[in-house]
């Protein structure tokens, strides 16, 4: 769950409060979402705080395949 | 060249000279006709309508030119012909500039067209023009074909020169923004000979490596573009080839083409297009600060919603316990009352009250007796008077005052009535109206006579 992406967590929080809001949920369920919720809701959190980028290219290599390789973002950002 | 072939008083002394006339090969004359035209015409601008065109196999153009009242044949070779952008066809005004040739073994002379541009219209804007009718017949542009560009993408695949302006204005905003994103740089040439083929290919090459890649590894969106420059510079993103690759993509597409006012061809063919590089980077790389607000709103929702649903129940426990008690009180006063009716019918089924009936019936039924006793018992003695009366009169001792006897057989005291029941030596009793006689019988006659 730590490597959750953001959007993935952002998605499932966002379906969350839909079943919540639809409101036809048993008690123990509604608890049950919501404690997920808050705990995407955590997540979604941290991981704006702490993104990372990652930046690759798309080669083609020997053989003719295509395959990603990082790039020296150096280069890019000269 | 033209002197010599106009300077007939020099000419006279090589060409044959027959009764005084000047007398020309076929050969000669086309070689002065070329000499003159070729040397007259050697760079020339020529305006028309272009008629007849039949390119060939090899990538000569061949065509004509003409107008009102005259036809100019005329070939544009293939190196020439490579570096139309236009679409060339019948019907187009043009203006051609070259030269004259004369082709002497058909004795015909044509433009051999270097440069051809529309009249009236840049060559690049007409071409322009018609590609873009084409693709727009085709539905290339059509607003039914764009997809969704999807929200928070999560790889980002980008068509452009990693020398160019357009990938570093993009990782500026993604340092400026949300960075939890992956970016996945296709790097083309955006310019110049070969650049369509590379963007065309770079585009199909994203969406051959979606087609093998793992589901988290494939690219949900492309930018597909370059920084700013000349219309020239620009003219790849209106290639034919680079429109198609956009078209076919099944990745979803947002161009990303020079500056605002820059608008090309694979802008109208694209999903969405981006008034610059930064401003595509702007579209798929969200504002941290939103979806730092997005987040918190949906954790507010999320609270709300869990309170209302625990109101509801709560609401529906109390209107549940409300309807229990007040159930429970009408179930109460339900039985309360059923218990009073059954008390009352209880008491009215009370023995004492039974005793007090049957009390009350035994006295009605003892007066009844007793009334009917005394009814009987006053009947009965009038009767019994009656019958008293009578006996007085039937009483065998008034029968005997009359002189009759009753005889007894002593023995059992029965009445004697048939002197056949007697035998000699039984003692009877006769009783008379006064007294007794006991006699022994000696004698029975059944006759009727007895023998005392």
């Amino acid at each position: 769950m730590a490597e959750i992406k953001f959007e993935e967590a952002l998605k499932k929080l966002e379906k969350i409060v839909d079943d919540l809001e639809r409101g036809d949920l048993s008690l123990d369920e509604a608890l049950k979402k919501y404690q997920e919720g808050i705990e995407l809701s955590g997540q979604c959190s941290a991981r704006l705080a702490g993104a990372k980028k990652k930046i690759e290219i798309l080669v083609k290599n020997n053989k003719g395949d295509l395959e990603v390789k990082p790039v020296d973002e150096k280069v890019s950002e000269e | 060249m033209v002197k010599k072939g106009v300077d007939q008083s020099d000419l006279f002394g090589t060409a044959s000279a027959e009764d005084g006339r000047y007398i020309y090969t076929v050969s000669d004359i086309t070689r002065d006709i070329q000499g003159i035209l070729e040397n007259t015409f050697a760079a020339v601008w020529v305006e028309g309508e272009i008629s007849n065109y039949r390119p060939s196999a090899s990538g000569h153009y061949y065509f004509s030119l003409k107008d009102e009242s005259a036809l100019l044949a005329a070939v544009i070779f293939k190196g020439a012909s490579r570096n139309i952008k236009f679409n060339f066809e019948d019907g187009l005004k043009v203006i051609c500039f070259g030269n004259v040739e004369v082709y002497p073994p058909h004795g015909k002379y044509q433009l051999i067209v270097e440069k051809i541009e529309p009249k009236g219209i840049g060559s690049l804007q007409l071409a322009l023009e018609q590609l873009k009718t084409k693709l727009d017949k085709e539905g290339l542009f059509a607003q039914e074909h764009k997809r969704l560009i999807p929200h928070l993408p999560s790889r980002v695949g980008i068509v452009t020169s990693l020398q160019g302006a357009a990938i570093k204005d993009i990782l500026k905003v993604l340092d400026r923004r949300f960075k939890d994103l992956h970016i996945i740089i296709n790097s083309v040439k955006v310019q110049g000979e070969g650049a369509r083929e590379e963007i065309a290919q770079a585009i199909e090459d994203f969406n051959f490596w979606n087609e093998s890649a793992a589901p988290d590894e494939r690219v949900d969106v492309l930018i597909v573009g370059r920084g700013g420059g000349s219309v020239e510079d620009l003219w790849a993103f209106n290639e034919e080839i680079v429109c198609r690759a956009i078209y076919n993509s099944k990745i979803p597409v947002i161009s990303a083409v020079g500056h605002e006012r820059d608008v090309t061809l694979s802008d109208l063919v694209a999903d969405l297009r981006a008034a610059t590089p930064s401003v595509a980077a702007e579209i798929v790389i969200p504002k941290k600060e939103d979806l730092r607000v997005r987040v918190e709103e949906l954790t507010d929702d999320l609270r709300r919603s869990l309170f209302e649903i625990a109101a509801g129940y709560s609401e529906t426990v109390e209107d549940l316990s409300h309807r229990l008690r007040v159930g429970l009180d009408h179930a109460v006063a339900l039985e309360s009352g059923k218990l009073a009716m059954v008390a009352k019918k209880l008491l009215l089924l009370s023995p004492l009250a039974l005793v007090q009936r049957y009390e009350d019936k035994i006295s009605q039924a003892a007066r009844a007796i007793i009334v009917r006793m005394e009814h009987v018992y006053t009947l009965r003695c009038a009767q019994f008077a009656k019958q008293i009366e009578k006996l007085t009169g039937l009483s065998p001792l008034n029968i005997l005052a009359r002189g009759y006897s009753i005889t007894f057989l002593r023995q059992t005291n029965g009445i004697m009535k048939d002197a056949g029941l007697l035998k000699p030596g039984d003692v009877i009793e006769s009783r008379l109206h006064k007294g007794t006689v006991v006699s022994t019988v000696t004698e029975v006659s059944c006759d009727g006579r007895d023998k005392v």
